[in-house]
């Protein structure tokens, strides 16, 4: 990572407005979003998108013809291209030709990604955006920090100090002021100037429509006053059909901004009269810039399905700290780096893309179903290959390669953290290891791991038998939880089987882009797990879960192991996360909790994957209240912690934020324990709460449910 | 229609329209006189109103409503228009679930008067009121209209530390009035009212 992406990570991090305006508008957009969507099946409205974009993507070229046929039938001259070169020439001839001096644009991010007002400034044109946020930031000399709201990091001291400084002195922070200021202002250039350009958030095929959104009416007259209207429309934005436009219109408002429909919704379909009578000149530019390229790469054919509403900006905890600017000039956020890897260049995404932490949350809210995460990690596993590993990460993947050799480092350094441990918390680390502790103690390296201490498990043999897949956090940290696990199975008369072979899931190595290492650990682990004849493989960490019953099979077809998938899907289809295997067996009458147990006020947290990826969440909750426990939902349960396995190592600065958040919404519900499905969770909330010395327990559900079982 | 109209009206309020009715012509233009006055109309610039041609129009004495508001004009140009305080013009449909408006725009007079005053009166027949979008889109025609405009509310911005801000480049005011009669020269929803309301006015 280079000192300026870190330094531009750290810039934010520490600016107050900023990481302050996010984070009133995360929490508020989660509420009003939801508001925005009642009465509507989001579900059935995000499929229809997804099929309608999905649709279109597979037909690009076909749909971009059909577009021309119908526009230039009316009139309307259309001009294709994949070169964003081209685009900024056609734009600025044309502005020659008809000797055009000034230029009024509503917002058009197609237009950012090609860097086109420099381009028209340079040839000496006036180039004015009318959008509130773009015209603030384009007066600062900034850049959008978020897809939607360009000018969200800005306060209204800081716009008046802009508009003071470029416009006209004497402005006071006064929104309502200050917002008429700019109308004042921008009225004239709309009436002065000779061409106005815009984006489309829609280009039907079958009519030859474009369909612009706004909200202040700026596209209206951006089309209405100048004699020439050019639009900007990235191919990715045709549909097939006028129909198809219901659903982007039901979505894309509530979405973006929580409105019902925004104030102003735009069909146009061919050149109107100018106010003079004589007829507008409109020009559509059809820009592909890679667009097709990606329609034709299995993996991220589905970007392409975006409609550009920013609410996977709006719900990542990881946006609601650092904002838009950290990703560079144009797109932002989890799309946004999925676009820039496409619209600029896959390095470009580079560093960008770790920022991801892989919570899931954007897969909840996206309109196109779009994985993001996903493909982020695909972005990761690309660079991966284009570039190579670090020689650390050569290091540390060649050793958890060798299961042998791994375990006994783990083994060896039992005994090397003792000087720095105390009560099961190392809390300092020396040198450069010393962030890995600075805002949460780690947890000890157990004296005995969980291999060695099941050995001298005693139990009785059944017919029926379960593999536990401890994972390397319960193998090695907390072995006490494999311990419970087995108590647990044995009380419903199911023995537990420990195969020896099991080794690391590969979340680490896959979650670098290290696939190959992730398709050795995924090799080793289904050969040891498959090896006897079991029920269930039965894990309590999400994360394996997930790798074990998804990700090994994915990982094999990204890989194109094609050999390897029967047996990884044989696999797949025995896994079960600790509390659904335990609810199953309460349901059936092979658990019996002990009766009356009045034990008290605990709150959840929701772990990521075991949320999102395995979509448990009633499950442990269910169970922990039969047991006898009340519990107190925290604010935003549901809302990763900020250990993201490595993530916490890579980007502690970010991590640090995350996880105080989450610990003053554990506070916050007064409860004296917090309990979750996850060992990683459990490392880093615990890990925090000893730091900061809050009086408050972090337990797995495991642990207590096998406490209350009869 | 009383419910659909109510939700019409719920939905238009909630993003800061106004929404009135009357039963007959007379009484909407009434009404909209006494709006102009009100809204401080006169014959200097910056304090003009404009009214699009409109069926609305049809068999209305301009010139007696032009005596009676100074400042009131039926030319709309780019000029009147940008001087003008109020804009008036009949819209084409109603979408009661999201308080829109929906108009064939192509004539630009429509649309400046619907852009550059700061007050827009919009005037609608109350059968031109429609649930949703799927309904709304059977009747629009995108392949014989060139500019198909909704409106829903008054311009608005939050671009400023997110405070949400009425009357951005658009009006600031959007003033709906529902006429139930229909209006003479145009042809009603479902043909029904069509006879009675010829000749009237």
């Amino acid at each position: 990572m280079r000192k300026e992406f870190r330094d531009s990570i750290n810039t934010a991090l520490h600016n107050p407005s900023l990481t302050g305006a996010l984070g009133r508008f995360s929490e508020a957009y989660r509420i009003s979003r939801e508001k925005a969507y009642e009465g509507i099946d989001f579900e059935a409205v995000r499929t229809q998108i997804a099929d309608r974009k999905g649709y279109a993507a597979s037909h690009l070229d076909e749909l971009a013809d059909r577009f021309t046929q119908k526009a230039e039938a009316r009139g309307t001259k259309v001009f294709r291209t994949n070169d964003p070169a081209k685009v900024r020439d056609y734009i600025l001839d044309l502005a020659r030709q008809n000797g055009v001096k000034s230029v009024v644009k509503s917002k058009s991010m197609a237009s950012e990604e090609i860097h086109l007002n420099p381009h028209l400034e340079k040839a000496g044109i006036e180039v004015h955006e009318t959008d509130l946020g773009e015209w603030i930031i384009q007066l600062a000399g900034q850049t959008p920090s978020h897809m939607v709201m360009p000018a969200i990091h800005m306060t209204k001291e800081e716009v008046t100090e802009v508009f003071n400084e470029q416009v006209e002195e004497g402005q006071t922070p006064d929104i309502p002021k200050l917002v008429k200021f700019a109308r004042g202002k921008l009225r004239t250039k709309f009436l002065d100037a000779g061409m106005g350009i815009t984006g489309a958030n829609i280009a039907v095929a079958e009519t030859g429509s474009l369909v612009i959104i706004t909200n202040e009416g700026n596209a209206r007259l951006v089309t209405t006053l100048p004699k020439i209207h050019v639009a900007i429309v990235g191919i990715e934005k045709l549909m097939a059909n006028f129909s198809d436009i219901v659903p982007v219109l039901t979505a894309l408002p509530r979405s973006a901004t929580a409105q019902l429909l925004t104030s102003y919704v735009s069909i146009i379909s061919g050149p109107v009269p100018n106010t003079d009578g004589t007829p507008k000149q409109l020009h559509i530019i059809l820009m592909d810039n890679r667009r097709t390229e990606m329609s034709h790469d299995p993996k991220f054919k589905q970007a392409l399905q975006c409609i550009r509403c920013a609410s996977c900006l709006n719900v990542c905890p990881v946006f609601r700290l650092v904002g838009g600017h950290v990703f560079g000039k144009v797109y932002t956020g989890g799309i946004g780096t999925i676009l820039t890897a496409w619209f600029d260049a896959l390095k470009s995404s580079d560093e960008i893309q770790g920022l991801c932490i892989q919570c899931g949350n954007c897969t909840q809210v996206c309109p196109g179903k779009i994985d993001i995460p996903g493909l982020i990690l695909e972005l990761r596993r690309r660079l991966a290959v284009e570039k190579g590993q670090t020689f650390t990460q050569k290091a540390i993947f060649s050793v958890v390669n060798n299961r042998r050799l791994f375990h006994s480092m783990l083994r060896t350094a039992s005994v090397v953290q003792k000087p720095m441990q105390k009560d099961g918390f190392i809390r300092h680390l020396p040198f450069f290891l010393s962030d890995m502790t600075e805002f949460r103690s780690l947890p000890a390296i157990a004296d005995v791991p969980f291999r060695d201490k099941f050995k001298q498990i005693a139990q009785t043999k059944q017919k029926e038998k379960a593999a536990f897949y401890s994972g390397c956090l319960i193998d090695f940290a907390y072995p006490e939880m494999g311990e419970a696990v087995v108590k647990i199975l044995n009380k419903a008369g199911i023995e537990v089987i420990f195969p020896e072979g099991q080794t690391c899931c590969g979340a680490p190595a896959r979650y670098s882009g290290a696939y190959e290492v992730a398709a050795q650990n995924a090799t080793d682990n289904i050969s040891a797990l498959l090896e006897q004849d079991v029920e269930y493989v039965v894990s309590a960490c999400p994360t394996c879960t997930v790798a074990l019953k998804q990700d090994f099979i994915s990982t094999f077809e990204s890989l194109g192991q094609t050999d390897a998938l029967p047996r990884a899907r044989e696999l797949a289809a025995k896994v079960m996360d600790l509390s659904t295997l335990v609810k199953k067996l309460v349901d059936e009458g092979r658990l019996t909790f002990k009766e009356g147990q009045k034990l008290g006020q605990v709150t959840y947290h929701d772990s990521c994957h075991l949320k999102r990826t395995l979509h448990v969440s009633e499950q442990p909750r269910e169970l922990l209240t039969k047991a006898g426990y009340e519990i107190s939902e925290m604010y935003e349960a549901d809302m990763c912690c900020g250990m993201g396995g490595s993530y916490s190592l890579k980007l502690p600065e970010i991590s640090a934020p995350i996880l105080e958040r989450k610990l003053n919404n554990i506070k916050q519900t007064c409860a004296t324990l917090v309990v979750m499905d996850c060992p990683g969770c459990v490392m880093q909330i615990r890990g925090g709460l000893d730091k900061d010395g809050a009086e408050i327990k972090v337990e797995h559900t495991v642990q207590l449910l096998a406490e209350q079982l009869k | 229609m009383p419910a659909i109209f109510d939700t019409f009206k719920l939905r238009a309020e909630a993003v800061s329209a106004e929404v009135h009715r009357f039963p007959r012509k007379t009484e909407a233009l009434d009404f909209i006189v006494q709006y102009l006055r009100s809204a401080g109309v006169a014959d200097s610039p910056q304090s003009y109103a404009v009214w699009a041609d409109c069926p609305f129009l049809s068999g209305v004495d301009k010139k007696q409503i032009a005596e009676q508001i100074p400042g009131l004009t039926f030319e709309v140009t780019r000029e009147t228009a940008a001087a003008s305080r109020v804009g008036i013009s009949q819209l084409d449909w109603a979408m009661a679930n999201t308080g829109s408006l929906i108009q064939d725009a192509a004539p630009v007079d429509r649309r400046l008067v619907s852009t550059l005053p700061n007050i827009h009166i919009a005037v609608i027949q109350t059968d031109r009121l429609l649930p949703d979008l799927p309904s709304v889109l059977g009747k629009i025609r995108p392949e014989q209209t060139n500019y198909i405009s909704f409106i829903t509310g008054p311009s608005r911005t939050a671009d400023i530390e997110r405070v949400l801000t009425i009357g951005v480049h658009g009006p600031e005011k959007l003033v709906i009035i529902f006429v139930d009669q229909v209006f003479a020269d145009q042809v009603s929803v479902d043909d029904v009212l069509v006879d009675e309301a010829a000749g009237v006015n």
